[in-house]
């Protein structure tokens, strides 16, 4: 089953990658890429947006690693669609006791919930102007609610839409699943997992150059000095990986032990955040001038590393949060603290 | 192309929780209060024969061995909680490390039952210390280059040459030697692997004292040593590949990322339950980047206990985690500054300067980082 997920998926994905690129604005302060609605009328049909649910929330009773995974292939192909934030929407509502999302949708924080209102403003919400459905967070209270008012249209260093969401509406609430700084965690790791599946098409794009493109009378990945960056590209992407892998199997924690999922997600996006940095300059530096425009693909990719690694929780953010941690444990607390928070299950 | 970049997690139920906390009871009663930080940061150069026989008994050495060799059939998982165990309580593990980790392993891919009956037991029972013979004056990071030769003499084998750089080779009791056996133009061709019993007549071991002036390595001669027909490990001819076999497993454990724990360990001590945002900074870094090695790190503990080939993703982890322990120390001075003076006056100071004069050997021993980079860069497909 999930493979066969995978498979569809990447076909769908692969399929969009080159309508998804054409789509961004050719200046970076045009503004955000366009709404393609054919790639999420397909995403939907597929079902993917369902993908974290139980079974008997109406999904397919996949482990996490398979909706998240999912995250990671879409950024692999810099597919531009709020896929991520809608299937955490739905597993937020389903777990809250809400009916899923319609459409697109989209996660907040910040806006008053009290008894079925919602007060507010959220900046800089992922995709906000196309959502249909989001879930906003709010101390103790989750609502369901339609997009309100986009108040400002921004977008971000991929051209990604981030607006601001203004709301004195009427909506659906209930007792929040999850605390801020869990839902916060989760937004983390949700960037680390397409962090990591963006680093992946990076460094194959960049390995795939250097075995092409010739100087010197040879491909210029036969030389040592392109070799050895491209290896610690490799190895910081592996890296970045396991990091949001770990804490992608522990997201059913965030429902019940939620020290232990935040610790593991905080982990997952200063290790990605960090790779991501490292690996933009190696590929950039591998690829030489044509990497730098903007008709070739890479740009692509690493204007979303630069983008995502300070959303939801830059490295310093999540450094200081374990830091923290760390320091309130018992003397000598560190070793069973590391040992408690990497072992899945 | 696909770039294997995937480290999946071990099964579910193989964080062995039980185990972990027994072998935490038993370090914490056999090394006693007084084992402080100094000692620690040895890491896994600490030698102590008769701590390696507890382990022994304990039945925590050999543990993936099968049972008819004396082991314990235990999973590599097991042995990961084992291993991790020592390295963070800093265990003076060096009298067995190599046998457990590399040598008893090779021996039971490729050795005789005769040399399996005889050899594994004594590892289980922490009893039989081996060293490494790889490398020599002329063959470095170019293995292939070893001139060490065996050449057949009657029933056995006439050895001579040189290895250097050989880890305790003063206090093991075999080396497995490299060496060439056969005229082949092929470099790789013509190489054999010999189980040579270091109390043999003609073995010459001379000690060589590492930066800070310590004998762990050594320069062992080989002049006109016999020995007999049953020296030869596995193949002849087989070298080559045997001994890129017996490196896998030499890179393959969290040996390779815990090297500086020690420090860490103290670094926390002295900052306690109040760091400036500077430190608790950097602290929360590390334990990212810990954690996320740990989890690469059981996930090759895994794929070995599945009998997949992680020679790659521990070639990447023993890159990363050489990074992140030669960072360690200087993080550890730059948010909490000390002179790092050897000797005992002030604990923290000491350990920083052990740690700082044992960090270069981190991306040198068990293969540079340059070479393994290199084997990074040809799977990718660049080389
Ligand atoms: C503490 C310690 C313990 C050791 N214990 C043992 C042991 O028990 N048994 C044993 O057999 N050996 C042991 N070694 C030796 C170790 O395996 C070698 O040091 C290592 O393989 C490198 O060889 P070398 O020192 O000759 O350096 P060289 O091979 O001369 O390399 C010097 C520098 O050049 C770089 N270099 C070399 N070739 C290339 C290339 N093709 N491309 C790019 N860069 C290159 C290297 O990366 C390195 O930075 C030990 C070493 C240390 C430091």
């Amino acid at each position: 089953m999930e493979n066969m997920i995978f498979d569809t998926a990447e076909h769908l994905f692969s399929d969009f990658a080159e309508a998804g690129f054409e789509a961004m604005p050719v200046h970076a302060e045009d503004g955000a890429t366009e709404w393609m609605p054919d790639l999420w009328t397909q995403i939907e049909e597929l079902g993917l947006p369902t993908t974290l649910l139980s079974e008997d929330q109406g999904g397919y009773g996949l482990p996490p690693s398979c909706g998240l995974g999912l995250v990671r292939l879409a950024a692999s192909h810099a597919i531009p669609a709020p896929l991520g934030e809608t299937l955490v929407a739905n597993w937020l509502l389903a777990a809250a006791g809400l009916p899923l999302a319609d459409g697109p949708a989209t996660l907040a924080c910040g806006p008053q919930i009290t008894a079925q209102r919602l007060q507010g403003t959220a900046d800089r919400i992922a995709w906000g102007r196309h959502a249909q459905t989001v879930v906003v967070l709010s101390v103790d209270s989750i609502a369901r609610v339609h997009r309100g008012r986009v108040s400002e249209q921004g977008f971000n260093l991929a051209a990604e839409p981030r607006d601001t969401l203004t709301w004195d509406c009427e909506a659906e609430t209930a007792a929040a699943p999850v605390s801020e700084i869990t839902f916060r965690a989760i937004g983390a790791v949700l960037r680390a997992q397409a962090l990591a599946g963006t680093l992946e098409a990076a460094v194959t794009l960049t390995v795939e150059y250097a075995n092409e493109r010739q100087q010197f009378g040879r491909p210029i990945g036969k030389f040592q000095a392109n070799q050895q960056p491209l290896a610690i590209a490799a190895s910081q992407t592996a890296a970045a990986r396991a990091g949001a892998d770990m804490a992608t199997d522990l997201l059913p924690l965030a429902l019940t032990a939620p020290d232990r999922f935040i610790t593991a997600a905080a982990a997952a996006k200063q290790r990605a955040g960090e790779a991501a940095g490292m690996v933009a300059g190696i590929v950039h530096q591998v690829h030489g001038a044509i990497g730098f425009t903007q008709e070739y693909r890479l740009q692509a990719l690493t204007r979303r590393l630069w983008a995502w690694r300070d959303e939801w929780g830059n490295e310093a953010e999540w450094a200081d949060h374990l830091g923290a941690r760390v320091a309130s444990l018992e003397p000598n607390g560190f070793w069973p603290f590391l040992t408690w928070t990497g072992d899945a299950a | 192309m696909t770039i294997p970049f995937a480290f999946p997690a071990p099964p579910a139920g193989s964080d062995h929780s039980e185990l972990r906390a027994e072998v935490r009871a038993f370090l914490a009663e056999t090394l006693g209060p007084d084992y402080g930080a100094t000692l620690q940061a040895r890491s896994w150069n600490g030698h102590d024969p008769e701590f390696s026989r507890k382990l022994g008994a304990q039945g925590w050495l050999g543990m993936t061995f099968p049972k008819e060799y004396g082991g314990h059939g235990r999973s590599a998982l097991e042995r990961y909680v084992v291993v991790e165990e020592m390295l963070a309580a800093g265990a003076p593990v060096a009298a067995h490390w190599i046998a457990d980790r590399q040598s008893g392993p090779l021996l039971l891919h490729f050795g005789t039952e005769a040399q399996k009956h005889d050899i594994l037991p004594r590892i289980v029972a922490g009893e039989c210390y081996f060293c490494i013979g790889m490398s020599e004056a002329g063959s470095g990071s170019d293995l292939a280059a070893v001139k060490t030769r065996a050449r057949r003499d009657g029933d056995g084998w006439r050895l001579n040459g040189t290895k250097i750089w050989t880890t305790y080779a003063q206090h093991a009791n075999y080396m497995i030697v490299f060496c060439r056996t056969g005229d082949s133009e092929d470099r790789h061709g013509g190489t054999s692997q010999l189980l040579v019993d270091l109390s043999t007549p003609g073995i010459t071991i001379t000690p060589i004292l590492d930066i800070a002036g310590e004998h762990h390595m050594n320069e062992v001669q080989f002049n006109d040593v016999l020995l007999p027909e049953t020296a030869l490990l596995g193949q002849e001819g087989q070298g080559w590949s045997q001994v890129m076999g017996e490196l896998a497993f030499e890179r393959s454990g969290p040996d390779r990322f815990l090297s500086s724990y020690a420090l860490l360990n103290e670094l926390l001590r002295v900052l306690g339950n109040a760091p400036d945002q500077v430190a608790q900074r950097a602290i929360g870094r590390l334990t990212a980047h810990l954690m996320v090695l740990r989890h690469m790190s059981r996930s090759v503990a895994g794929m070995l206990e599945n009998k997949e080939n992680p020679t790659l993703q521990a070639t990447i982890v023993k890159d990363l985690g050489a990074l992140l322990e030669q960072e360690i120390p200087e993080i550890a001075r730059s948010i909490a500054p000390a002179d790092p003076v050897p000797g005992p006056q002030h604990e923290f100071a000491q350990v920083l300067a052990r740690t700082l004069m044992s960090a270069p050997s981190f991306s040198l021993r068990g293969g540079t980082r340059e070479i393994l980079r290199g084997i990074i860069a040809r799977n990718l497909g660049l080389r």
